[in-house]
């Protein structure tokens, strides 16, 4: 082994942790983009982790992972990891697919005996050989360190070993240099009832620290450079919490309670699981019997004047259609959160995709608009679900928020906002004057068509609604054609008009661009990155990501028309450009389309817009 | 509540009744509007919520904050509406089809929640709106458009299915029996907790005299047994018949023959928490033994929607300023300088 160790210098590090799915794989990473966030860092993270619960012990089925990306202009958790971390053989071979040619590997050699290269499918005992490994291998003897560690601790056995996470985190602090600290501040929090654990964690991370000083490898180590971030107190984020919080900001800016009705789905449970905690901010929830009884619960619970909400994902959307519809036709404020999953059918449960625009636009019977949002990021998820919560309750509509599996679980840093900085929320309520001057339950604001609301309990403003298409203006069942086609054109127009209430669609990159790539959602960090990375290479190009598709901001098709060549990139068959399409008569688009159940590859990206440009 | 004392007419919309003449949904209205005068509530703090079918056009009919809802879903948003309002009283209207097919699995979990909405089941064994396919509840062998050989599938029970799933409410009444079914209404709205109220309703259209084997006047006293809280379970016109133990089920006998006293009939107790006997009751047909109507089953228990809110009162006492920026504080944060 050489004497020597060599810094490098790098903007930005890509490190992926990968074990069996009990290994403690997600804890560790976490942990180790806090300690990073803390002294500056930007992060972004997400974890992939398998369908099953617990496939057995070292195959490949049950393989988790936790992908941590930091430094500067970090807007995704990165293609491919600078340095992988592999505790057994199954994790080495499911993942050395993400690691950079010249990246590093540190496995665990006590784990790589004949019966673990089996159970992993290794045909024969040299697995790098077998793999075609390039990357720089360190072995390290993490298991039977730790057990040496802890020998002392009076520990059993069981308990010794899920430690092995906290060495593999030591020694990973020690390669990029990061101070143990925070790490030990957050276990602190996490171990406060568990003592001898906290103990046990903080004693094998400083040795697995230590043993990264100590061997004198010929790794590589590496200088980060540190973002330079907003003032502001910060917390690491991930999509469904914000999502979650998100909807309590809006509760508690426009004085309505939240209430949420869901049932289990992955990848949005988590959703669930955040607010069911928060009785604590008065929020109340209801774990329904199905899909159906969620948003059924969320209708009622908005007709008795909370603000109401479901959540769900792709599947769960579909069979909450028809209630939808209802909240339509009632002109009830709704929040409806799918958190989008790689289908059709069951699908990918676990993996992202962008399929679920089309049924969120027009998934339902008749013609029945509703707003359509769209987040970007983990910590836009906080923003976008305060504006869905404030456009339902403001304009007396259903809201379809669309996330998806990667920025749920993805986790950002996020500076804790100031409430100050988020506007109020104002319904349209009836007021009492209003009784003498001949109330009628769809008379509506002349302006903005939206109609007065009058909460259950309220005297004097008892009516009744219902999914039969009513009168416009006394609610009174009506089957009268003209009506029928007034009632029509009053839900389109009054979804129209909040094109005024939302941000005007903005161009990021150069403004002379050759060419415009546009995206929605989730896909906003890679899209990002790469609009970037060719505009600091020279190259002529500009990003509009859309976060308000229904309906779309007022200078949509001013801004498109602008650039010759458009491409519209999504992960679904090109749902968003046939609705923009379809939106603005003339334009012409080209499409880059991904259905594979993976983020896209900023590589691939990179590519194809060269190749357009090049045309 | 106020102290204002309130009549039918104050529950009363302003809507032409659109119900087919000689149907019993006309009865059930008016006899709700009674019970719900009589109950007290100022109309602005109830809700009526119904999914679709015939009976679900009663909150149309209530100058009450109403919600005719979708088909089946009734349970879920009455659900809805008392969790996030426990102040208000609500009312749920469904008929067969809509309760017990479509809306099936809300209906058995909102009994198992125990949420305090007061449900009428408005039975005519048939789905009318739809013009006239048999319902779960309809007979087998019931000939009907979608059946036109007869079914070959037995009919729900609806008092077996409430206990079947945990109900701690349940009464029966007959459409054209006014007071019974009042009787029942008020019971129901006083009850804490989900109440199924069973009206059996006559469809003139497509059902016609479905219930008359018990409905009728000429029979109703012999073949119908109307159960008191703490009275002897007697009736007949001369109220002369009484139901006895006999071993594990249950007998009509005559009091005055074959030495039967009026100290061998059983008294009726709607509060036990054991249902075995409000389901032998409840399951009387009007063939061998009487058909029950009246309040069966009349137990409290914790509500859903209460227990709810409980919780949420003692988590929020624990700190009742709580803001969401306190929450984010209190977890692991970092200061950028």
């Amino acid at each position: 082994m050489s004497e020597q160790t060599h810094v490098k210098d790098l903007e930005n590090v890509v490190v992926r942790f990968s074990g069996d799915s009990g290994d403690g794989m997600q804890l560790a990473g976490n942990l180790f983009s806090n300690i990073s966030a803390a002294i500056g860092d930007e992060i972004s993270t997400f974890p992939d982790y398998p369908a099953e619960i617990r496939a057995p012990q070292g195959t490949l089925g049950g393989v988790s992972g936790f992908q941590v990306h930091i430094g500067k202009g970090v807007y995704t958790p990165g293609d491919k990891a600078d340095v992988l971390v592999a505790m057994n053989p199954a994790a080495l071979k499911t993942n050395v697919k993400y690691v950079k040619a010249n990246g590093v590997i540190l496995f665990d050699t006590d784990s790589f005996e004949k019966s673990d290269l089996e159970k992993a499918a290794f045909k024969t005992d040299d697995p790098f050989t077998e793999l075609g490994i390039t990357q720089q291998l360190v072995p390290v003897a993490i298991t039977s360190m730790v057990k040496s560690s802890l020998a002392d601790s009076g520990l059993d056995n069981k308990a010794i070993l899920r430690c092995k996470n906290m060495f593999a985190l030591g020694l990973i602090c020690w390669l990029f240099d990061r101070p143990l600290e925070q790490a030990e501040h957050l276990l602190q929090n996490k171990f406060a009832k568990k003592p001898s654990v906290l103990e046990a964690n903080i004693k094998v991370m400083t040795d697995g620290y230590h043993y990264g000083g100590n061997i004198h490898a010929s790794v590589t180590t590496y200088h980060v450079e540190t973002g330079d971030a907003q003032k502001g107190i910060y917390t690491d984020i991930n999509g469904n919490r914000a999502t979650a919080l998100g909807l309590i900001a809006a509760s508690e800016k426009s004085g309505r309670p939240l209430f949420l009705g869901s049932y289990p789905i992955t990848p949005a449970s988590d959703i669930l699981h955040e607010l069911a905690k928060r009785k604590d901010l008065g929020v109340k929830v209801v774990q329904a019997e199905d899909e159906i009884a969620g948003v059924c619960t969320a209708i009622g619970a908005s007709f008795a004047g909370d603000l109401a909400a479901t959540s769900t994902s792709g599947p769960g959307l579909a069979l909450k259609s028809e209630a939808i519809g209802l909240a339509v036709m009632a002109e009830l404020p709704l929040v409806i959160i799918d958190v989008q999953r790689g289908g059709p059918s069951t699908g990918l449960p676990t993996k992202s995709e962008q399929t679920d625009l089309l049924q969120a636009l027009y998934g339902r019977n008749g013609e029945s608009p509703a707003v359509v949002l769209a987040a970007s990021t983990p910590s836009n998820c906080f923003d976008m679900a305060f504006q869905a919560a404030k456009i339902a309750l403001e304009h007396m509509t259903p809201v379809i928020l669309l996330t998806d599996a990667f920025i749920a679980n993805g986790s950002s840093a996020w500076r804790i906002p100031d409430m100050n900085e988020y506007p109020d929320i104002k319904p349209n309520y009836v007021k009492p004057e209003m009784l003498a001057e001949g109330w009628k339950p769809y008379k509506r604001d002349p302006e903005t068509h939206v109609r007065y609301w009058a909460i259950p309990g309220t005297e004097g403003f008892m009516h009744r609604l219902g999914g039969l298409e009513k009168d416009n203006v006394t609610s009174a069942i009506s089957t009268d054609p003209t009506n029928h086609q007034r009632m029509t054109d009053l839900r389109q127009a009054k979804i129209d008009y909040i094109a005024n209430c939302i941000p005007a669609l903005e161009v990021k990159g150069n403004p002379d661009a050759d060419l415009l790539v546009v995206g929605w959602g989730g896909t906003y960090g890679h899209l990002y990155s790469v609009v970037n990375e060719l505009n600091h290479e020279g190259k002529k190009v500009a990003l509009a990501h859309f976060n308000y598709i229904n309906p779309l901001p007022a200078n949509t098709a001013e801004v498109l028309k602008r650039y010759k060549k458009v491409v519209v990139c999504e992960q679904n068959n090109g749902q968003f450009a046939t609705q923009l399409c379809g939106k603005i008569p003339g334009l012409v688009v080209s499409r880059f389309n991904r259905v594979q159940g993976q983020p896209f590859m900023e590589s691939e990206l990179k590519e194809h817009f060269i190749k357009l440009m090049e045309e | 509540m106020d102290n204002k004392v309130y009549t039918a007419k104050d529950y009363k919309s302003d809507q032409y009744v659109r119900w087919c003449p000689g149907c019993g949904d006309h009865a059930i209205v008016t006899t709700l509007q009674k019970a719900m005068a009589e109950l007290g509530v100022p109309p602005h703090e109830i809700a009526v919520i119904s999914g679709i079918g015939c009976s679900s056009r009663l909150p149309y009919y209530m100058n009450t904050y109403g919600f005719h809802t979708i088909h089946g879903r009734a349970a879920a948003i009455a659900t809805g509406v008392k969790t996030a309002n426990p102040a208000l009283t609500v009312w749920q209207v469904s008929g067969d089809g809509d309760c017990l097919a479509i809306g099936g699995n809300h209906f058995i979990h909102i009994l198992r929640r125990n949420v305090d909405v007061n449900i009428l089941l408005l039975n005519n064994k048939i789905y009318g709106l739809t013009k006239g396919q048999y319902s779960p509840t309809s007979d087998r062998g019931a000939v009907t458009k979608s059946s036109p050989y007869g079914t070959v599938e037995d009919p729900f029970i609806p008092a077996e299915l409430t206990f079947g799933a945990r109900g701690h409410f349940f009464a029966r009444a007959i459409d054209v029996d006014l007071e019974v079914s009042k009787e029942c209404m008020i019971a129901a709205g006083r009850h804490k907790g989900a109440s199924v109220v069973e009206i059996l309703q006559n469809c003139v259209i497509f059902n016609d005299k479905i219930h008359s084997y018990v409905a009728d006047r000429e029979f109703r006293a012999d073949r119908t047994i109307h159960l008191r809280q703490g009275e002897k379970m007697l009736f007949g016109k001369n109220m002369d018949k009484g139901l006895v133990l006999d071993g594990y089920k249950l007998k009509a006998v005559t009091v005055g023959e074959n030495g039967v006293t009026i100290d061998d009939i059983l008294t009726h107790d709607a509060t036990t928490a054991n249902d075995i006997m409000h389901q032998m009751l409840a399951m009387m047909d009007g063939h061998e033994l009487p058909l029950a109507v009246g309040v069966i089953r009349n137990v409290e228990a914790p509500t859903y929607d209460q227990e709810v809110e409980a919780q949420v009162n003692a988590v929020r006492a624990k700190n009742p300023n709580k803001t969401l920026r306190d929450l984010l504080l209190e977890g692991d944060t970092w200061e950028v300088k």
